[in-house]
Order: C-alpha cells, then structure tokens, then sequence
C-alpha cells in the first residue's frame, strides 16, 4: 500500500499551483473477518480497501474530499486527480476560514511493525478445535493495517502494523457470559489454547445463582476493563478544548471552576507503547506523552491547531476530528491484585461495563450496565455473579471524592472496534477501587 | 458514477459454487458544517467498491474489494469460495440457495430539487443565516449548523437471477446551540440526525430553516432559568422526537432474530423477547400498533429490496399490542421458522448484511394532542432526545431529553431542564395509555444505528405520533 500511497501523493503534489496547500492521508487494509455464534462460523469473509482523503487550502478557504482507490496505480491517479479537480472548482465558492491548519514540515516518519500472522487459510483450522465444546461467540479480525499522510510543506508519515483479535464472549447453560481478548500481531498457538482453558475456568463461577441487587450505593471494585470504558467517555464530549469551548464537556468543572478528581487520579497520552501512530489525519505529530489530568488536576486538554487557531492557544496536535484521546494511559496506584477482594471486603466486583452515555454531560453523570463477569463479594470472597444492573454515577465520585485506591498493575485492553474499518490502539489502565457508586435499576 | 456491468462480471466467475451474488454500493457522502458563522466542514466522501458473496456445501464465504475489474472479480470469488470451504466444516447453519431468493426490480427516492441544484456557497450562506438565528443572545455561546447530502446507489446480481437496482438521496438539515449562563450550560437542538430524509434539496427551505432556528435559540436560553426536572414516579409524554429512539432501543433491537438466535451475544447483546414468544407475547398496551413499512415516501430506510434480494413490504410487527412477527430476514427466518421482513442490510459494499431495523413505525392512534395533555394531572412532556443506554437484553433502559415542560391539571406549567426517565420495556410499553392521532405523527430517521461484528453503522427510519405513559421514573439533573 506504501508504494501507491507514495506515487498518488507524489504526482498530486506536484501539479499543486503556489497558491496551493494540499494534505494528504491514507487509510488501508487487508483484513479477514470469521464471525463465530456457539463455536460455529455464522459468517466469513475478507475485506481489501484503501482510501485516500484529500484537503485543498487556497486563498484561505478549504474543502475536502476522500475516494475509494482500487490499488491500480493508473486508475487511481485518474481519481485522485479528478478529485483535486473536483476541490478546486469548489473551494472559492466558500467563505473565507479564518481557523485553517496549514500544513507544516517538522519531519518525516516511517515505521512498519513486522508481524507473524496466521494464513488465511490456516485460521479456521487453528481457531475452531479449541472452541469445542463450548458456546463462545465473537469476531476474528486480523490483517495489515496502514495510515499515511503526506503534504505540500514535504511531510510525510507512514505507519504499518500486522495484528490479529479474537474477541469472544463464554457463555454458560443459563446465559451468564465471561468475556474475553485473545490479541497480537504474532500467531501463538500455545498463548491462544491458554486463552481458552483460562476462560473455561472463569466460567465456572458464572454458574452459581446470580444474586439479585437492590438499587443503591456499594463499594465496588473496577477491573481495568471496566475502568476503560469510563476513560472511553473522556473522547467524546470530554477532554477536548474545542468542546470545553463550546459548552459541551464533562470536564467545564475543572477547566472552568477549578473542580478536581482524587489526587490518586492521572491520565495522560501516551504513544510510548507504540501501537498508534503518533501523526494524526493532518500528519502532524503530538508528544510522545502529553499529560491530561494528573494527581486530580487538570493540566492540559487536547488542542487541534484549527482549535489553537480560532481562541489563540497553542496546539498539542491533537486529530482535529474530535480532538480524542488517541492513547489513553492511567497511572498505577498501590493495589496490588492480590489484595483486591479484601480491600474491597463487601460489595461489587465489575469486569465489564456496557452502553455508557453521559446522562448529565456537563454535570460529569454517567450511566450504564453492569455486564458479563460481575460479581457479589462478601468478606473478601466472591459469593456469586449479579444480575445486571444499571448505575448512573457522575466521573466526580468514582475518579473523585469515592476513589480510595488505584491498582498497581495497568492493563492494554486492545481496541477491536471496526466501525468503517479496523481501529489501531487501545487503552493502558490499572483497576480502580470505589467507596460507593450508584445503582439505579 | 461509472456504470459497471455486473452481469457481465458475474458471467466471469468460474467456481463450482452453489450459488455466487455481486452486491455494488456507491456512496458520496457531503457533509457542510458552519459554527459560529465560521466554516468549519466542507467535504465529500466517496466510497465504491463490491461484495462477491459464495455458497459453498451450506457455507457463505465473501471477499470485499474496490477493484471492479473481470479479473479481480474471479479472484474475489475465488477468495470466497475458499473462505466458504474452509468454515463449512464449522458452519453454523447450512444454507441453501433458498437463502437468497430471486428478484428484480428497481427502487429510486422521490426528490423535488435535485442534489446539484444549490451550490456549495448558497448552501454556506444558508448555514450561516442558520447560525445567526440561533444566536438569540450573548448567551449562546455556540451555534452550529450543519447540511448533509447522500448520494447512494446499490445494485445486486445473482447467479439465480436477481437483479436489482435501487438509488437513494438522502439529506438532512440540523441546527443545535449551546447556551451558557454562569456555571449552567445548556443545549438545545432541531433533532439532529433524526432529521433525515429520503429527500432532495427542498429539505433546505430557508423560510423553514430560519423558523426552526429562530425556535431553538429560543428554547436553549429559556432552559438556562429553567428548574430541574422534578424526581418522582409521574406521568410521561414523549414527543415524536423522543419516541424514535424508545421504538428503536425497545422495540427494534430487542426484536432482531439474530441476536434473539445470538449472533449478537459478543457485541450489541441478546434479547429478553424469544423465539417462542412470536404470536404470543403481549408486547404491551392493546393501542400499540408496530409496522415494518419500508414503503413510507421520504422516509429514511424506505427500499423496495433487502441486500439478500428479498422484496420488501409493510408488515404488522406488533398489533393490538401482541407479538406477531420478526425483525428477521431470509436467512433468520430460515434458521428460526419465525415470521421475518426483508431487513438483511448491510451499512456498505465491505460489510456483510444481517438483520436491521429499517423503517419501524408506531401507528398512529385516535388521541388528539390536547386530549393527551388535558388528561394528565401531574406529568412532564418531553422533547428531543439527548442520552440513550439499555441493557444487552434490551430491558432496563434510561434515556435523557433536551427539553422538558411539566403539566399540571391538564396545562403546561413551565420549562424543566435536564429531564430524565427510565424503565423497563416490557412493563414500560404496557403502561402506554394514549397514543396520539395522525397530526401529532411525525417521521424521523436514526442513520447512525451501530450492530453487528465485524461493526457496521446504519440508517434506520422511525415515526411516531405523541404518547402518553402512565407511572414512570422520571428524574431531573446531576
């Protein structure tokens, strides 16, 4: 995909007229889907795509376009230059932006990640046998995926990654599921076979009778997947400065009236691990960690430079389209994972959490499901699974005034959403324990 | 767009198959988008490329790819082919060509004024008179407008005969602002997304546009002063507005046949209705009529075929409040023997369909508004939704609107902020007492519907008129 990439952005930029600013991305892929209901294949398939965005800047005004490129270099550089075309008869047709990003040379990147996949006709024979016996459900996605970016200022970033998901959920006779992630960008046959055995054994305790729970406040402890479905909320409607600008982020308390989380609280983005580009859609690189709240206290948000240019901030780089964060990392505590049903002695122990929306935005609130391996805990000792509840909580309690310890070991939950394609990334973060959170029904 | 010869294409593939399908879809997606009387979007997406979906001994296999040439199209099927051998040692279910029955035909949206017929800065212009109206004070901190245009075009050839071709224009027009006032923030909004339709550019009337605005500017400043929603078990009216996202979250998910058969169990969940419950279950309250009617003129998911090649017509889904029928396709109806709808939509040319929603509809009933209103003694009526969250059994839910006015002794009283409920669905539908007549029914669209694994986002339709239900949890702000 790099050569096409290269040759598309090549000839493109060199038609470009001096009053002309151009940028570039690509986003590509070659991946196989095999859908799985109760350890059978529902559906299989592959998917090849490559799509190429276009951004024209002249005489302060833009417009952008994206075409689907067929990987035949003569007849993508035909719709690629017909797109170009197609941005030059509209853009002067536009007012005036008076916010627009032009593109900027601060170096080039290049980095493919080798990988170890499995054929793709060696996957079903490698995935299937295992399963046996056993009503799992979930996705198989594996493949190559690709993002690029290029500019008239002479930038240019590629990024290539090989990797491979299983994500599944274990579901018992009575219907009570554990879920689970097998991921990598290395086939290990022996990993994978663990994987399943450990995930049979978890779903032993789901079959004990579920305790049903009044709504209520109970202290509970978070596991690092359920921690990363609230850091989940902080990308959308949360921690970019263009939405706290404009009135529509859970975190106008802090940013405006100097509201603070638990001092043992801190997030930032992270890109040390690697496994996301560091260059955003624009080709613009952010730190390699930029941190967002630490010890309680917000010290940065994150500012796309459209967003620096329209309220005269500096920009951290962050990807203009929702200003998100793409590498979410949260500190450790103290906890250690052998401790955590004691210190959490009666209450909840919640795994996964599920459909998590801002029921008060402004006001920090959300609400959700309990779901999957969720647990009643008497005296350090879990009693058995719970019916599903729903809480409704705001972000000022759990990571606020009713955090009382973070644990001591971060988890990757690797992103496996593949929304218009495969997602790259993920999320690094410990469990949290919490004096009391709200179940509502 | 350049017309490709699918049949001819079809006419190159050379596997020894059961059955082969070529499934084309063109989609340019123009989105403009004006805050503050800035641009802030002008873009067009394009995305082409095809399915090449294979029967194979029981099996499906499929191979998506943009390349539309006789040569790649062989090595598609080839990929499928193989991909469907390999799985059909574990197959689910073993399919025959029955799954994918034979049709032609064609399908073309109704539109006035044609999508080129305003330009890109007359469409500018509008947005930006859009932006001033809502800024009806200081404030209002952020005024945002925006005008989407889909272009979309499918067309499926079968090695049984189908041929099908449907075009589908799609805009939408949305206006939200944002007002602040110390340390209250409030947003209020025309609907969103919810507002589109299958409709040419006369869906950008600026009169109407204007109006519109002139209203939501209005009402996000009066929800500043505003109190609290009240907390209590009271009565609840929901607009239109708010209907579609109860008919979709409580109704539609939970009646897809391939989460109820749990295809869905790792992703979007299972559902508290089961297969035994069709033609039995009441569902709730005997004044609720539920149609699957994908022959509503305008109306965002209106076709005349799925993407299996099954014809698509009106069906009762719900009626007198009793169970009757399935959001389930060809093949759903195939694996549960229950009745089903042609709903097997996939969200583009790289995904594969399952079972969707698409236009699902409350009928209307013989309540005017005024009779609703009127009968209650202490209640809130609410507008436009906000926040939606339900469980994997599509059960307890809680949804959150933008605007909310208390009633008490059959009057409005005043504006509450903030207004929330939640229920349960089953319980919630048998409490519905009132549903209103065919001047409160409203359409709508939900074109960000997301399902499915590998993901796929899609666009559903939904109508409703105003209902009335009786004892629900209602409760106010943070």
């Amino acid at each position: 995909m790099e050569p096409l990439f290269n040759q598309i952005s090549d000839a493109l930029l060199i038609t470009l007229n001096k009053d002309e600013h151009l940028k570039l991305s690509f986003s590509g892929e070659n991946s196989q889907f095999i859908r799985i209901n109760n350890h059978k294949v529902r559906q299989t398939g592959l998917v090849q795509e490559r799509n190429l965005s276009l951004n024209l800047i002249r005489n302060s005004r833009t417009c952008s376009g994206a075409i689907t490129l067929t990987g035949y270099l003569e007849i993508d550089l035909l719709y690629a230059q017909s797109e170009l075309e197609r941005l030059r008869s509209e853009v002067d047709q536009l007012p005036e932006d008076p916010f627009i990003a032009l593109p900027i040379n601060l170096g080039s990147s290049h980095s493919v990640t080798p990988s170890d996949l499995l054929d793709k006709e060696k996957v079903i024979p490698a995935l299937m046998p295992a399963l046996q016996g056993l009503d799992v459900t979930g996705i198989w996605a594996s493949g190559i995926i690709a993002r690029g970016t290029a500019n008239s200022a002479g930038q240019k970033h590629w990024f290539e990654t090989g990797s491979y998901s299983l994500d599944c959920s274990f579901v018992t006779p009575e219907h009570k599921m554990v879920k689970g992630t097998f991921a990598g960008s290395s086939w290990d046959q022996v990993g994978y076979e663990k994987f399943i055995e450990d995930s049979r054994k978890k779903l032993e305790i789901m079959n004990r009778k579920p305790v049903k729970l009044k709504p209520g406040n109970y202290r509970a402890w978070f596991a690092p997947s359920s921690v990363g479905d609230f850091l989940g909320m902080f990308s959308w409607y949360g921690l970019s400065e263009g939405t706290i600008r404009q009135g529509k982020s859970a975190f106008l308390k802090m940013h405006n009236d100097g509201a603070k989380l638990s001092e043992k609280f801190s997030i930032s983005e992270d890109f040390t691990s690697g496994i996301v580009p560091r260059f955003n859609t624009e080709g613009e690189v952010a730190s390699e960690k930029l941190e967002l709240i630490k010890n309680g206290h917000l010290i940065n948000t994150l500012v796309s430079t459209r967003t620096a240019n329209e309220y005269g901030i500096e920009s951290n780089f962050a990807d203009p389209n929702g200003e998100y964060i793409r590498m979410p990392v949260m500190s450790e505590g103290d906890l250690d994972e052998e401790n955590v049903l004691k210190e959490l002695g009666t209450g909840l122990y919640l795994s996964n959490l599920w459909y998590l929306n801002w029921s008060d935005n402004t006001g920090g609130r959300i609400t959700g499901m309990t779901r999957y391996a969720c647990f009643w805990v008497e005296n350090g000792e879990i009693v058995a699974p719970i019916e599903s509840m729903r809480f409704d909580d705001t972000l000022y309690n759990f990571f606020g005034d009713e955090l009382e310890a973070v644990g001591s070991k971060a988890e990757l939950l690797p992103t496996v959403d593949t929304y218009f394609e495969r997602q790259l990334g993920g999320t690094i973060c410990p469990g949290i324990l919490v004096k009391s959170f709200s179940l509502t029904l | 767009m350049k017309q490709i010869n699918l049949k001819k294409l079809l006419s190159a593939v050379d596997i020894p198959a059961d059955w082969v399908g070529i499934r084309e879809v063109y989609e340019a997606n123009t989105t403009r988008f004006v805050r503050d009387e800035k641009p802030q979007a002008n873009t067009r997406s394009l995305s082409h490329g095809l399915m090449v979906e294979v029967l194979a001994q029981g099996q499906f296999g499929y191979s998506a790819s943009s390349r539309m040439d006789e040569m790649s199209i062989a090595e598609a099927a080839r990929n499928a082919y193989h991909q469907a051998l390999a799985a059909s040692k574990y197959a689910f279910y073993s399919f025959s060509e029955n799954a994918r029955p034979a049709h032609t035909g064609s399908y073309v949206s109704p539109v006035a004024l044609n999508i080129d017929s305003i330009s890109a800065g007359e469409i500018n212009d509008l947005l930006i008179k859009i932006n001033r109206e809502l800024k009806v004070s200081d404030k209002v901190i952020s005024a945002n407008a925006y005008a989407i245009i889909l272009d979309v075009s499918h067309r499926f050839v079968s090695s049984n005969g189908s041929d099908i071709s449907q075009k589908f224009v799609i805009t939408s027009l949305e206006m939200q602002a944002t007002a602040q006032e110390g340390s209250e923030t409030q947003t209020r909004s025309n609907g969103g997304r919810g507002n589109a339709r299958q409709l040419g550019l006369e869906a950008f009337n600026e009169e109407d546009a204007l109006t519109a605005a002139q209203k939501v500017g209005a009402q996000v400043v009066e929800l500043l002063s505003a109190e609290n929603c009240p907390t209590g078990t009271y009565d609840l009216i929901l607009a239109p507005d708010q209907m579609i996202l109860q008919i979709h979250e409580s109704i539609g998910h939970a009646l897809e046949i391939d989460r109820i058969l749990g295809d869905e169990r790792n992703y979007a969940g299972w559902s508290f209705v089961q297969l035994e419950d069709f033609g039995k279950l009441q569902y709730g309250s005997e004044i609720m009529n539920v149609t699957f009617d994908p022959t509503v003129i305008s109306q965002l998911a209106s076709y005349s075929f799925d993407d299996g090649g099954l014809k698509a017509e009106r069906e009762y889904i719900i009626k007198n409040g009793k169970l009757l029928r399935g959001l389930g396709a060809r093949e759903s109806q195939i694996r549960s023997g229950v009745p089903g709808v042609a709903n097997f939509r996939a969200s583009s040319w790289n995904r594969p369909p399952i079972d969707r929603m698409a236009n699902l509809n409350l009928e209307p009933g013989t309540s005017s508004l005024y009779e609703i209103i009127s009968s209650v003694e202490y209640g809130i009526f609410m507008e436009t939704n906000r926040s939606w969250s339900i469980d994997d059994y599509r059960n307890k839910f809680q949804f959150g609107c933008e605007y909310g006015r208390l009633i008490e002794n059959g009057k409005f009283t005043k504006t509450v902020k903030n207004p929330n409920y939640r229920g349960v669905s089953n319980s919630f539908w048998a409490n519905l007492s009132k549903v209103g007549n065919k001047d409160t029914f409203e359409i709508y669209g939900t074109p960000n519907c997301g399902k499915g694994e590998p993901n796929q986002i899609i666009r559903v339709g939904h109508a409703s008129p105003v209902c009335l239900f009786k004892n629900v949890e209602i409760f106010g702000g943070a």
